[in-house]
């Protein structure tokens, strides 16, 4: 029997959700919560230990996160190493992805896991992995660990040629040698794709170059004190009885509020209804969201010219990016006519 | 939403924690901030300490709006 290792964050190890997001990693011997999902689709290989980090401690301290879980890797044998599944989570999507690729570079162990296509973690690591779509939430999980069992089956039966149309993960980018069935070689088909798109005719590339979107750099303000900022938060901050009822996550509301006069945001008046992180902080002081605080002072001392009337916020917590862009459009307008001159924007 | 304001022709900066996610989704100019459940404070600062930071950081992003960049940009912090 062979032998796998399975990481999970601090939510899925049943230690606790986003007051426990600073969960040190530990390991144990075993299975542990979606470990026994796998499980049942693994058939190849034993779990043998399961490593649990907390999302904000691999997010904030990522080397030193890194450091713990290789030392405990190096204590024990294993022949593959899955992470996951992250669904939309989107620090537990990064999280899973830093340590396949690091784990997969290290320790020459192929490594297997699944989110959300619009994870970040996507984007950031599905050249270095096997990433497997996999659904919005953890109803998913069975599903997914399927996927992710099946993959790790091929993989430990030897099978070195994986295709990713085929298998269902997303492109990693790698080229294989293969001898094609049809037996036409590289010039003919390379002349066909020519004549057909010299004719207009539609033909599939073996080479796609991905796209990046990627915006032009605004030109920077030219004098910051005659400047009007404007703040934009996706942290969550609203006045308390949220009066535009954003959602905790998935938002698709957004808010602006009227700060003119007010020299911070004071608690009790203002707070946050992020449901992606630990709240106690922000509740206690928003300024550490939306520093309206020091941005008053800034305008005192005549740095910048003026601060905008409203702040603008959301939720930026399992949100879709189509749906963060419309809330953008949507703030645009309100931008525009109060002549704002540039953003701060602050993520949390 | 970074994208979309910058697509708009308004200078943006990016205060976040998690840099890396910054950079693929492709924010321009980027500040990083303490952590993420609390971006410019840290509990286990005085609220003095806090202050300043958050005053440093605020003021880096800010920095930043005047600083001509051809390509994206983590601004370095000092607190």
């Amino acid at each position: 029997m062979k032998k796998a290792v399975l990481y999970i964050n601090q939510f899925f190890a049943g230690i606790g959700g986003e007051e426990k997001a600073d969960h040190a990693p530990e390991i144990r011997e075993g299975l542990v919560g979606p470990g026994l999902a796998l499980k049942t689709n693994l058939k190849s290989a034993e779990i043998t230990h399961t490593i649990i980090c907390g999302d904000n401690f691999m997010g904030s301290n990522t080397e030193e996160a890194i450091a713990i879980i290789n030392g405990f890797l190096e204590g024990i044998d294993f022949d593959i190493f899955f992470a996951g599944p992250a669904f939309q989570a989107g620090r537990y999507g990064v999280a899973c992805g830093t340590i396949c690729k690091h784990v997969e570079n290290t320790f020459g162990v192929k490594t297997i896991t699944s989110m959300h296509e619009e994870n970040p973690g996507v984007e950031m690591f599905k050249k270095d992995t096997y990433i497997f779509p996999g659904g919005k939430s953890a109803a998913a999980m069975r599903k997914d660990t399927k996927k992710m069992g099946i993959l790790g089956d091929k993989i430990l039966a030897g099978e070195t040629f994986l295709e990713a149309e085929k298998e269902g993960f997303f492109v990693r980018g790698i080229r294989h040698q293969v001898w094609r069935e049809d037996g036409v070689e590289a010039a003919d088909r390379a002349v066909d794709m020519l004549i057909k798109k010299m004719a207009g005719e539609e033909f599939v590339s073996e080479l796609p170059i991905p796209k990046l979107d990627r915006v032009p750099v605004a030109p920077p303000i030219k004098d910051l004190s005659k400047a009007k900022i404007a703040v934009v938060s996706s942290g969550g901050i609203v006045p308390v009885d949220n009066p535009d009822k954003i959602q905790s996550s998935s938002a698709t509301r957004w808010g602006r509020y009227c700060i003119a006069g007010e020299a911070s945001l004071k608690s009790g008046v203002y707070k946050t209804i992020h449901g992606g992180y630990d709240n106690t902080v922000a509740n206690a002081n928003p300024n550490v969201v939306v520093p309206i605080d020091v941005l008053r002072k800034y305008e005192e001392e005549g740095k910048i010219g003026k601060l905008h009337d409203y702040f603008y916020a959301t939720v930026g917590t399992g949100t879709a990016e189509g749906e963060a862009a419309r809330m953008a459009e949507e703030m645009i307008p309100y931008l525009k006519e109060a002549g704002v001159d540039a953003i701060v924007q602050i993520a949390t | 939403m970074v994208k979309t304001f910058e697509k708009a022709g308004f200078p943006i900066v990016l205060m976040c924690n998690l840099i890396p996610v910054a950079t693929t989704v492709g924010a321009n100019r980027i500040v990083p901030t303490v952590s993420i459940p609390y971006p410019l404070g840290n509990p286990e600062l005085s609220e003095k300490e806090q202050l300043d930071l958050r005053y440093h950081r605020v003021g880096v992003a800010l920095d930043s709006l005047t600083t001509d960049v051809s390509e994206q940009t983590v601004f370095k912090v000092k607190i």
